[in-house]
């Protein structure tokens, strides 16, 4: 952490997508060129994150489709398909919120108890009508939306840590569910359990596609509006960013309140499958952790400024990739925690040295730049 | 800082100018020293509504009974000042919990084994995480996630996610007995000598140069690193101390919970709790042992409060989240009030004679 991280805050460059490739311009000077080549990786580090992380999520598959093979099954098979994909849409629209949290440098550890509550509250205003699903849905959003707003403000406003704001937020909500919801409650519209099952020639679920125009729309709120420029920015360096003009609060609340809005989809999605509100599903899901960590298996820096979506999309599949071929060999539910925990320790150290943003250095053509100085083993170019 | 930066005489920092008292009163007014306030006002309520509390008897059985999530406490104290997390904490616990059951039995010469095949497991648990963090860069959540994940599986896996085994009961004294027939107290649970015996440790620790240069390092690891401090080996010793606490915590809870592997689910949020409220900022570098130790007493405080009124225990989630956030936002405003240079000018350093303590009016 020492060397590298503070290369990250210090350079609050304009907020790209890391993906862009940086390669040097034809009318670059020749030093400039020079130096730009020398701080590039060589090898195998050339490669990004998020290609990275497509190239595991590759072999996750490849080593699934054997292992599902010796089992006597198909891992391409419709059923098959189905269930990862179904699986990923839940994780995925929690981790999609979770990555625009984390890239504004906050964090949201409410995430399972706002699942549990947007059930609740869907199930119970529905009541099995479908004449009800417009406004049970509505009241579902914006009670989240407000959940989110709140931890928003205490991030931006009261210079509440992320962790903790969330934390607290999220303790809050789980006292009320337990205190009002003893067991299910409610009952999903069965026009909402009918959108659950349906899907395109049933391998792709309407819920997948939920969650590819989500992390669509993200991307592109990301990419090109200036509400996700500023995300990365305030994530990159606060600081430097009010100074350099930002309004720090209004994404920051933002991306609280998509997030949570995001999260009580999610939680609409549970609801279609198992029929019933429930306060403990998002807990027994450990959404939060788990998304946390599909946010940073993507590629996205803890710390915040850096990362994409698709990337997250690349971590939460890795995860339900994983999850099934773990159900086909009908692996222990409490061995499977382990395999996760390890594949997550794993994954993220085999490139965690490398996810630091990488640029070549903007002053000072004098001092020689050390490769090796920016994977962070010797502190020369740091100290000079 | 900036006051004793701006003037180049030999002027006192703040914080050690005056004499005890004022000291004294300085520093309550500072998150870390606000805990201990709180924790008498909490004190002085649950004796209101339940006045055999204040008894010696009932305090120190209350005091060994939170003995364990205050040792915790402080051992994520260690990993948050440097500016980490330790998530893996529950998952230790119940893995010790599960140890000591199985490996001990009804074997009562195990008992000392046993006791170091925990320990050694703690600091084993603490490298993972340390290295793992430090050398590997992957951020400490993720890495103490992942052994978190990984140890509470496994031992979930080992025992069926069912309680299995029962310790000696000599083993079991250590949480649950205590030494009797103690003038005052009636008896004094084993547990609060080893409370106390950890938190003298602790302050000692943190005065040696190990623990300044951990608060160093949390506070700016790279100029830790410049001055010469091995940032690494310092992180990873503070996520050994982190792991140990969690086995001290889990050798106490044996005596009271049982061995169960859900015994120490929740602690490391609860510790964080703890230590937050202590006045340990988030990011490292800022608060003091005593006051996470505090921090933890004040929340069980709480909690017996809240218990004696009456309240539905599902609650308590709920005042926790409150508390922790509301002590957050207090101290981030109090701290950088204590950060930002005073706005009236600053007086006339004093002539080079030190000041005597009591005839200086000091700037509080």
């Amino acid at each position: 952490m020492s060397a590298t991280a503070a290369r990250t805050p210090g350079t609050p460059e304009s907020p790209r997508t890391p993906s862009t490739p940086d390669g040097p311009g034809a009318t670059e000077p020749k030093e400039s060129a020079r130096r730009r080549r020398a701080a590039r990786p060589k090898g195998a580090r050339r490669l990004d994150s998020t290609a990275l992380i497509y190239l595991v999520l590759v072999g996750v598959v490849v080593v699934s489709v054997v292992l599902t093979g010796i089992e006597g099954r198909n891992f391409f098979s419709q059923g098959n398909i189905w269930a990862i994909l179904t699986a990923m849409s839940v994780l995925g629209l929690i981790a999609i919120g979770q990555t625009l949290v984390i890239l504004v440098g906050s964090l949201d550890l409410s995430v399972p108890y706002v699942v549990s509550l947007s059930t609740l509250i869907a199930a119970g205003g529905m009541k099995g009508l479908d004449a009800n699903v417009p406004a049970a849905v509505f009241n579902t959003l914006v009670v989240a939306a407000v959940i989110g707003l709140a931890m928003g403000v205490l991030v931006s406003v009261f210079d509440v840590h992320g962790f903790i704001a969330s934390l607290g937020v999220g303790l809050i909500v789980s006292g009320y569910l337990a205190t009002n919801y003893q067991g299910s409650h409610g009952a999903a519209a069965p026009d909402l359990r009918l959108m659950g099952r349906s899907g395109i020639a049933s391998i792709i679920p309407t819920a997948f596609l939920l969650l590819l125009v989500a992390a669509a729309l993200v991307t592109l709120v990301l990419r090109y509006t200036r509400l996700g420029h500023h995300l990365y920015a305030i994530g990159g360096n606060r600081d430097v960013a009010r100074m350099s003009g930002v309004r720090t609060a209004l994404p920051v609340i933002s991306a609280h309140v998509m997030c949570s809005v995001l999260v009580a989809i999610a939680g609409l999605l549970l609801l279609s499958r198992t029929g019933v509100g429930s306060p403990t599903i998002g807990s027994q899901g450990r959404y939060d952790l788990l998304s946390i960590a599909a946010v940073v298996l993507g590629g996205t820096l803890l710390a915040g400024g850096k990362g994409s979506v698709i990337g997250t999309m690349g971590g939460v599949a890795i995860f339900a990739v994983l999850d099934n071929v773990m159900g086909v060999m009908q692996v222990n539910p409490f061995l499977k925690d382990f395999v996760r925990g390890l594949v997550i320790v794993l994954a993220v150290a085999v490139y965690a040295r490398r996810s630091v943003v990488r640029r070549p250095p903007r002053f000072g053509g004098t001092r020689p730049v050390l490769p090796g100085a920016i994977a962070g083993s010797t502190q020369k170019g740091e100290g000079a | 800082m900036s006051t004793a930066t701006s003037s180049p005489t030999t002027r006192p920092l703040p914080l050690t100018e005056g004499s005890f008292l004022q000291r004294v009163v300085r520093g309550a007014v500072t998150p870390g020293g606000a805990v201990f306030i709180l924790l008498a006002v909490l004190f002085v309520a649950v004796v209101a509504v339940n006045p055999s509390f204040g008894e010696p008897p009932q305090l120190i059985r209350f005091i060994g009974r939170t003995a364990p999530i205050v040792i915790a406490a402080m051992g994520q104290y260690y990993v948050i000042v440097s500016g980490e997390f330790d998530l893996s904490m529950g998952a230790v616990i119940a893995t010790q919990v599960v140890i000591a059951g199985n490996y001990i039995g009804e074997d009562e010469s195990r008992v000392l084994p046993a006791i170091g095949l925990m320990l050694l497991i703690g600091v084993v648990v603490g490298l993972v995480n340390g290295l793992g963090t430090t050398l590997l860069k992957v951020p400490s959540f993720i890495v103490t996630l992942g052994t978190m994940l990984a140890l509470g599986g496994l031992v979930r896996f080992l025992t069926g996610g069912a309680a299995t085994g029962n310790p000696v009961d000599t083993f079991r004294e250590i949480g649950r007995g205590g030494i009797q027939d103690v003038p005052v107290l009636e008896v004094l649970p084993y547990s609060v000598i080893i409370l106390v015996a950890v938190a003298a440790g602790s302050v000692w620790l943190m005065r040696s140069p190990f623990g300044r240069t951990l608060i160093a390092a949390g506070d700016n690891p790279d100029a830790a690193t410049l001055a010469g401090a091995h940032v690494w080996w310092i992180k990873t010793r503070a996520f050994i101390l982190s792991s140990l606490s969690a086995t001290v915590a889990g050798i106490l809870l044996v005596g009271y919970a049982g061995v169960h592997p859900s015994v120490g689910a929740g602690y490391e949020f609860q510790a964080i709790t703890a230590v937050v409220l202590g006045g340990v900022v988030l990011g490292g570098g800022r608060g003091w042992v005593l006051s996470a130790a505090a921090g933890a007493l004040a929340l069980e405080l709480l909690f017996s409060f809240l218990n004696f009124q009456e309240v539905e225990s599902t609650w308590r989630n709920s005042v926790q989240g409150l508390i922790i956030i509301l002590a957050v936002a207090v101290a981030a405003r109090a701290w950088s009030l204590g950060r930002r240079p005073s706005s009236r000018p600053a007086p006339p350093a004093p002539p080079s004679t030190p000041a005597r303590p009591g005839t200086e009016t000091g700037d509080n």
